[in-house]
């Protein structure tokens, strides 16, 4: 243990939270806090206005409150929220790293923000410019050859290129090609956007290392079999490493690699995933590449493939001749699109600005440290709580509560618990093959003084399992709530306001 | 690199730590004959002073429909941002917290969703909102699908009057299911055609999708269309991607929508080159274990106090996998919290004089188009603040010369509606001012004159 | 718990009790209300339906997972219990009785003979152990 500033506390504290009620609740009718632009015209006819018979009077429950009740609510809201500008929040399979604060000014740059998508492409050749920009860089980062940046989250990315493999076989006149085969320590999306392309799912069975079987995956293979949906590395945070041999293996019985890259922050600058084998890789901007995930999107989800997939990408492709870009709708294989116009733009500001400031050489520090962080959470915890995997991590760690069970303590106890610590828990019970996993991603942002707070928490959930486990089964105390009824939520969903509405209470 | 905070007399004491000699070692599973040996292909990083510089640059090529008058809809909507709403959307508790995983620590995000349902619910007319869809063209999809699920029936009959964009959108996301997509045509009105309406009816589709106002800015005789549809056994979907056009117009659900669903971008959120906007849905009460993506509930804690949680979560992708109703996961839950920010400080009345104020703006521009001997209205239906005007010429043509006037001009309709040569859509919002109307006027008039 | 000794179980965990000759109940066994915790929600088949062995007849969700349930025999759907359908905690309290799902006309009992009796099921329980 080091000694700094640090050292000798946690920042979970008890403070100050200001209680708010419903934003309808504090709702007076006359009162208003909004300002319109003048009205500068004349008064018009009533003839030329649409007929009173199309017309609402009143939004009815729409709340009448001033700027001072808005400013109070929503700051008193956020109040309420844990987020990566708190502290340490190592969500696995999350990427929670931390996001400049310039990209929020580039994004809000008037060029930008108040720029119509439908303006001719002469008058937006900024915006054109740095997504061709960016869909190089990205193309560079992955070893692909071509690239989308449409899909608006990762698994829109997923269900582009699921359509794009359809697409594909169906070009060969290969019909039969119905099955995509996902091992079970993939991500719900996965075989949910298979579903939506219209393939069947096959879950392969990990091995014992948490790795592919080969035998398993080749009894599975035959000339039905589209594609394999890979994580690498996968959701233990571990690198398949027999990538190469699995790609040689689905390529020769016709399918091909579609690789998820939410873990791609392990990756960027060591090694290409194109490389890896992989034919279509999407691409998490809102992990990878900083961009916050502002509670739940928006995100960005593009889409890098080999040239043998570049016809079905999604239209429009942004197009340079010389030095001027366009958007090109022409393209007949395309799967068509994805969005209503080019995807999360302002999303793809933000990336775009983080991969300029951190130039190839801060990408690749970035995935060697968020690797050396993993490791060193999972050596320092590994004495207190059993390691799902106990080998060399990339750039998450998944530990699980068999030590704990015995005094009766489970993850969901150790991870509420860590809130009172002051830090957000890790991912709990994913992936789903590893009984009561915590998933430890911590990234590179964070420094190791923080780390080391985090793992004196840990160290210090584990002694209080054996020596007041009451203490963990209450947790969090400090929150402004405490454990909420999920199952009364579920079973009397209540999902809006009214004005006669009952509040909930506990049966007895 | 300044985004990252171990130092290298840290690195070395770690790598020991952990047992290695080397970070190489750490990568030791990954082929060594694929390990990047050179650094990748990318420029070299640059300082913030730089970074900023540059990314300046590009936005000033861009045209800012601040400057210039903006006559452009079609799908994305310009309106005034209160400050108030961008400094509160901006908090960056809200911004860089990830998706609520973990109640007793994201309140403030799960508060602010549950009262955006709420306002979605109070606009639309319909009782259930989920917290948000990617964009108003993947909300349609998902509903085309919703309906096609729920009804098991498998022909969708859809307005040509419905977005380009979003028709698209539909395509790609139905062609793998067993969907086949029906075209209503328009009226003179420029309304969907109540005859083809009622006499797809007789096909029993699983929903007749329609936009209004439509994409011609024409707003539809909804109860009319409902009166047809509604008890048959197919679904009404009502499409709306100008949502402010809610303030006033009666409301989907009260003109007997099943499901409504769209974009939302125009409350609070900057037009943004196309995005992040926000798509929304809300449906009827029945299909509750039907809407795809995130719900947040109202609930309690131990201590029986008022609190929120994501919910009815089996519906899913993380729980049901294949079998979930849609693959979503990440969604546009900023720019729902953004929205529920704007709609709050509009509130009840501002939302309805904001329309009035669109609708009003429009009008005007129209009757004064309506003057012109260069150029007719293309339909004859009553619209929003939008609409479509028939040309003596080219739009191609006429816009260029706006644009040496420093005039950004509206949306050429001819390449996806053939039908309709020569024809442009019109937008004014509350930012279009009388000047911008009498120049554009003035403009069109002299080019009259000329030719 | 009690497994009533006049059940039959199957590997997916649901129990079947003859009725009569030709119709029977059909619901989920206790360990698996115990495995899903609290059952919040349940989707029921419509009346009149006819389902092969080993088709989906409904579907019973927690708060954390949501589970099909098997048809352990052939038949058509003759009842469905509807107040589970309001108060799906019923499957917790008591999933061999008042929390029965559906009742069921039997094609052929035959169907039955891969059923287990109460103790060839606790005997594959303790193996689930």
């Amino acid at each position: 243990m080091r000694t700094n500033k640090n050292a000798g506390f946690f920042p979970g504290a008890q403070g100050l939270i200001l209680e708010e009620p419903l934003i309808f609740e504090l709702s007076v009718p006359g009162r208003t806090g909004y300002s319109i632009p003048e009205d500068d015209l004349p008064d018009l006819p009533e003839s030329v206005m649409p007929s009173g018979n199309l017309m609402r009077d009143d939004i009815p429950g729409m709340p009448e409150v001033s700027e001072v009740d808005i400013v109070r609510h929503y700051t008193r809201l956020s109040t309420w929220n844990y987020s990566i500008d708190h502290g340490f929040y190592p969500l696995g399979s999350c990427t929670m790293k931390y996001n400049p604060k310039v990209n929020d000014r580039t994004v809000s740059l008037p060029g930008f923000a108040n720029l119509h998508p439908l303006v001719p492409p002469k008058h937006a050749q900024g915006a054109l410019r740095l997504m061709h920009e960016l869909g190089e860089y990205l193309k560079e980062i992955s070893g692909l050859d071509a690239i989308t940046l449409q899909p608006s989250a990762g698994a829109q990315g997923e269900l582009t290129g699921m359509l794009m493999i359809k697409a594909y076989h169906e070009s060969r006149g290969d019909r039969d090609r119905s099955i995509v085969l996902i091992p079970d320590s993939a991500h719900g999306t996965n075989p949910a956007s298979c579903t939506v392309a219209g393939f069947t799912t096959k879950t392969l069975t990990s091995g014992n290392d948490g790795c592919i079987d080969l035998e398993e995956l080749q009894s599975q293979l035959n000339d039905h079999v589209a594609a394999i949906m890979l994580t690498n590395p996968n959701t233990l945070g571990i690198f398949e490493k027999n990538a190469c041999r699995i790609a040689r293996m689905v390529h020769d019985a016709g399918g091909l690699i579609y690789m998820d890259g939410a873990n791609l922050n392990a990756l960027m600058g060591i090694v290409k995933p194109g490389q890896l084998g992989a034919d279509i890789l999407h691409i998490n901007l809102h992990k990878t590449f900083s961009t916050p995930h502002g509670g739940g999107g928006p995100g960005s989800g593009p889409v890098a493939v080999n040239a043998a997939l570049e016809p079905f990408l999604p239209i429009p492709r942004v197009i340079r001749t010389d030095d001027t870009f366009a958007w090109d709708y022409d393209k007949p294989m395309s799967i068509g699109q994805m969005h209503n116009f080019y995807g999360n733009f302002g999303v793809l500001v933000r990336a775009y600005t983080y991969i300029r400031s951190m130039g190839a050489a801060g990408l690749r520090e970035a995935a060697e440290t968020a690797v050396i962080n993993a490791n060193y959470i999972r050596v320092k915890l590994r004495e207190h709580y059993q390691i799902a995997y106990d080998r060399i991590c990339m750039h998450e760690c998944i530990f699980n509560d068999l030590n704990q069970q015995k005094f009766g303590v489970s993850t969901l106890d150790i991870a509420k618990r860590l809130m009172d610590y002051g830090f957000h828990p890790p991912t709990i019970y994913f992936p789903l093959i590893v009984k009561g996993a915590l998933m430890i991603e911590p990234t590179e942002t964070e420094s190791i003084e923080t780390i080391d707070q985090f793992i004196r928490a840990m160290i210090e959930i584990d002694r209080e399992t054996k020596s007041q486990p009451d203490l963990l089964h209450q947790a969090p105390i400090r929150t402004k709530r405490k454990r909420l009824d999920e199952t009364l939520a579920a079973r009397n969903p209540i999902l809006r306001w009214t004005p006669d509405l009952n509040f909930p209470s506990q049966p007895d | 690199m300044r985004y990252i905070p171990l130092t290298q007399d840290q690195r070395r004491q770690i790598l020991k730590e952990i047992g290695v000699s080397s970070v190489e070692e750490l990568f030791e599973s990954i082929p060594s004959n694929l390990r990047l040996n050179q650094p990748l292909d990318l420029p070299p990083s640059l300082s913030e002073w730089a970074v900023q510089r540059l990314l300046t640059g590009l936005a000033e090529s861009n045209a800012d429909s601040d400057k210039s008058p903006c006559f452009l809809g079609a799908g994305a909507y310009r309106h005034y941002i209160p400050a108030v709403v961008s400094s509160l959307g901006n908090r960056q508790e809200f911004v860089t917290a990830y998706t609520p995983y973990q109640p007793e620590v994201s309140q403030g995000t799960l508060q602010a969703l549950f009262e955006y349902q709420t306002m979605m619910t109070q606009l639309t007319g319909l009782p259930v909102s989920n917290a948000s869809m990617y964009d108003g063209a993947m909300a349609t999809a998902e509903a085309a699908l919703l309906a096609f699920r729920t009804t098991k029936k498998s022909l969708l009959a859809v307005s040509r009057a419905l977005a380009p964009g979003y028709r698209k959108t539909l395509e790609t996301y139905t062609r793998h299911q067993e969907i086949t997509i029906r075209e209503l045509p328009v009226t003179p009105e420029g309304r969907t055609d109540p005859e083809a309406v009622q006499s797809v009816l007789k096909e029993n589709p699983a929903a007749i999708l329609i936009q209004s106002p439509n994409f011609f800015g024409v707003i539809e005789d909804l109860s009319l269309l409902s009166s047809h549809i509604n008890n048959t056994g197919s679904m009404l979907i009502t499409v709306v991607n100008e949502a402010v056009s809610l303030g006033i117009l009666k409301s989907p659900g009260d003109t007997g929508a099943d499901i409504v669903c769209g974009d939302a971008h125009s409350m609070g959120l900057p037009i943004s080159y196309g995005g992040p906007y926000l798509g929304f849905m809300t449906v009827k009460e029945k299909f509750l274990r039907q809407i795809p993506g995130r719900v947040v509930g109202m609930t309690v804690d131990k201590d029986r106090r008022t609190g929120f949680v994501n919910t009815l979560s089996t519906r899913e992708q993380h729980i049901r996998r294949e079998k979930a109703t849609s693959n979503i996961c990440t969604n546009q839950a900023l720019c729902a919290t953004v929205a529920g920010i704007f709609m709050a400080t509009l509130g009840r009345k501002g939302l309805r004089e904001l329309a009035f104020l669109n609708m009003k703006k429009s009008a005007y521009l129209k009757q004064r188009i309506g003057s012109l001997k260069n150029c007719r209205l293309t339909f004859t239906g009553p619209t929003f603040n939008e609409f479509a005007v028939t040309l003596n010429e080219p739009v191609e043509r006429i816009n260029r010369k706006l644009t040496e006037k420093g005039i950004i001009g509206g949306y050429d309709l001819s390449p996806d509606y053939p039908e309709y040569p020569d024809t442009v859509l019109l937008c004014a919002t509350e930012l279009t001012t009388r000047e911008h109307i009498d120049n554009l006027i003035s403009i069109l008039e002299d080019l009259g004159r000329v030719s | 718990m009690n497994y009533p000794a006049d059940f039959r179980y199957s590997k997916d965990h649901e129990w079947f009790k003859m009725i009569d000759d030709s119709t029977g109940a059909i619901g989920i066994t206790h360990y698996a209300q115990d495995q899903l915790g609290d059952v919040v929600f349940v989707e029921l088949p419509e009346i009149g339906k006819k389902l092969e062995k080993n088709d989906v007849f409904g579907v019973v969700e927690s708060v954390k997972a949501a589970v099909d349930c098997y048809m352990p025999l052939s038949g058509e759907i003759i009842a469905i219990n509807e107040l589970i359908e309001k108060q799906a905690d019923i499957l917790n309290s008591d999933p061999h009785g008042e929390g029965w799902m559906i009742k069921v006309r039997i094609d052929n009992p035959d169907e039955g003979s891969d059923l287990m009796d109460k103790a060839a099921y606790l005997a594959f329980l303790e193996e689930l152990e």
